[in-house]
């Protein structure tokens, strides 16, 4: 590694980076502040206006942005804890343990970690339509528990953080398999938990395309099924789109700002291991 | 990948219990336990992948393989259980479908628009993020940001930027003296402006996967560089870009994986117009097709023939990525 010191032009280009990467951010919140008028005369707004709470409140109400929400809130929720802990415990397995089939398991992990979701999306549509699952949560919260990465970044991170010997020594005191995995591969396994959860979390929240087939804008949506509407002409109000845009963003913004440190650590270290 | 010697198997494990106490009900006792104990290690390696692979099996594999028996049946959407056998002809009908291959170009030029500037941007990024800076840790999760935005509010928000009368983009081009552009109509322009916001959301977190492997280069390297007298920028070239040749071609399959399933931010950018990808069809790309054949226009089994036409695309980029790797390798 090396690390030389950087000069002006490494911080201006680096603040131009950054400014473009916050710029359409910001520039939400201006237009959700400002009146459907406004926005169409230019030049467009630079600045804030006082629009912001009647259009919030428009977004909240007519476009099911309150269901919306909570609706994402239990699906994200749901996902990330099963995810992690489902993860966890095949990591934990493929890791450390030694059973028949265990590379053949692994080698099918591993095989079916690039294949896009989109490619089995009708007969999962089939399947939850035969299960009158069509606009109910859990359609979209029961597939997504299928994290084949989940698995592959728990396994190598426990590779390396878990001695074995710390499991032998266990099962030598004649501990349970349950009892070794919470007492031994849990605490072991707790930091990357942590990022797989986060990771988890913000892919939860924002997918996008099995959402948009298996839910409804008027019956149950998450969040991105509501903005869909919005974006649709459900309410030609164009502020009110940025405000559902804009509420639909704040939470997983609130997230990046208390965990972002972390977030970042755990995408550059599943790329070093990945 | 692991050494095996480090993994527990039963036989290997198998607790040395003190000799019996005495008494046959210690000793029954203590053969259940063993039993309990055996039976323990044997089988709960598979109780802990179960949950997964139970998942696995009802909503990841059962799908993926069933797609291709869908493919050959007429399906409707309405009635998703009356499946009527056609055998290819949801196939041959694709070859014939003029929008069909329009939506292959389309996703080949919007995948190489934002894939390629994308991939450049973060390794220049990554580049400058490498630096002794001031600050590091904001500017890592600030061009992170654009990652937790979700598809839906960034395209709404980029459509209003990229609007044809009012928006910021033009207003700006204007500014400077060049002409307004209509993002939405125009082919080029709709595909560019498409790729921005592909662009927009993923060049950080690529800047950051590319850090993290320049922060593995070994120091030295630069060292002896510096010392062959080569210039900042050929250190960049000769030691920076071949080191990271395994991430770039790792960034490369998953960028192009999502450029094919790229979704919905065309569907987006067409405002309130649905599932066409423009007027003229002009930026519809084959997960939108897919999309559209499916749930606006109700066939599935037609649906079905796209998605298998895209995992052969896959196929054939894995291959080619194989391909290059191999190359590689033997260098």
């Amino acid at each position: 590694m090396r690390s030389l010191r950087a000069g002006r032009l490494t911080y201006l280009a680096l603040g131009l980076f950054t400014a473009g990467s916050l710029f359409p951010l910001v520039w939400t919140a201006i237009a959700a502040s400002r009146t459907n008028t406004r926005l169409a005369q230019t030049p467009p707004p630079f600045w804030f206006g006082g629009n912001l709470g009647r259009n919030l409140q428009i977004a909240w109400t007519d476009a099911n942005m309150g269901t919306a929400l909570l609706n994402t809130v239990i699906v994200a929720g749901t996902v990330t804890v099963g995810t992690v802990l489902f993860s966890t415990l095949a990591g934990f397995a493929f890791a450390k343990l030694r059973f028949r089939g265990r590379r053949m398991l692994m080698a099918l992990v591993v095989g079916t970690m690039l294949i896009p979701p989109q490619l089995s999306v009708v007969p999962l549509y089939m399947l939850i339509a035969k299960l009158s699952w069509t606009d109910r949560l859990q359609a979209v919260v029961l597939p997504s528990l299928v994290c084949a990465f989940g698995v592959f970044f728990m396994r190598q991170y426990l590779v390396h953080a878990l001695p074995t010997e710390l499991v032998e020594a266990a099962r030598t005191d004649g501990a349970s398999s349950l009892r070794v995995m919470w007492h031994v591969v849990f605490p072991a396994a707790r930091p990357a938990m942590a990022v797989l959860g986060m990771l988890t979390f913000v892919m939860s929240w924002n997918d996008f395309f099995w959402p948009i087939v298996a839910l409804t804008q008027n019956g149950s949506p998450t969040v991105q099924v509501a903005l869909t509407g919005l974006g649709r002409g459900y309410i030609p109000d164009q502020s009110v789109i940025m405000a559902g845009a804009l509420l639909g963003t704040l939470p997983l913004l609130l997230v990046f700002l208390v965990f972002g440190r972390q977030i970042v650590g755990g995408i550059m270290q599943g790329a070093v291991k990945g | 990948m692991t050494d095996e010697t480090a993994l527990l198997s039963p036989s290997a494990a198998a607790p040395e219990r003190p000799a019996a106490e005495g008494g046959g009900r210690g000793r029954r006792g203590q053969v259940w336990r063993s039993r309990r104990y055996r039976w323990d290690l044997r089988w709960s390696p598979y109780a802990f992948v179960a949950p997964f692979f139970l998942f696995f099996a009802a909503f990841g594999l059962f799908p993926l393989l069933y797609t291709g028996w869908a493919a050959l049946h007429q399906v409707e959407l309405t009635d998703p259980d009356s499946m009527t056998w056609v055998g290819l002809r949801n196939f041959t009908r694709l070859w014939d479908d003029e929008f069909f291959w329009n939506a292959l170009r389309n996703t080949v030029t919007i995948g190489l628009l934002s894939t390629v500037p994308q991939l450049a941007i973060a390794l220049g990024v990554a580049h400058l993020l490498n630096y002794r800076l001031r600050g590091s840790a904001f500017f890592r999760v600030a061009v992170l940001t654009p990652y937790a935005t979700s598809v839906a509010a960034a395209t709404l928000v980029f459509v209003l930027l990229f609007g044809r009368d009012y928006g910021m983009i033009n207003w700006a081009l204007s500014a400077v003296g060049l002409g307004a552009v209509d993002w939405q109509n125009g082919t080029f322009a709709s595909q560019f402006a498409v790729s921005t916001i592909v662009i927009w959301r993923w060049t950080g977190y690529n800047a950051l996967i590319y850090l993290a492997a320049m922060q593995a280069i070994p120091g030295e390297l630069y060292e002896s560089a510096a010392l062959d007298g080569a210039s900042r920028w050929q250190q960049f070239l000769h030691v920076t870009v071949p080191s990271l040749r395994p991430t770039i071609l790792f960034t490369c399959v998953v960028s192009t994986i999502g450029a094919t399933q790229l979704f919905g931010e065309p569907l987006l950018f067409n405002g309130g117009a649905g599932a066409t990808g423009g007027s003229d069809h002009q930026f519809q790309t084959l997960g939108l097709y897919l999309y559209e054949q499916g749930w606006v226009n109700l066939h599935l089994g037609r649906a079905s023939a796209i998605a298998w036409a895209m995992f052969l695309i896959l196929l054939l980029i894995a291959g080619a990525a194989r391909l290059l790797r191999g190359r590689g390798n033997a260098r």
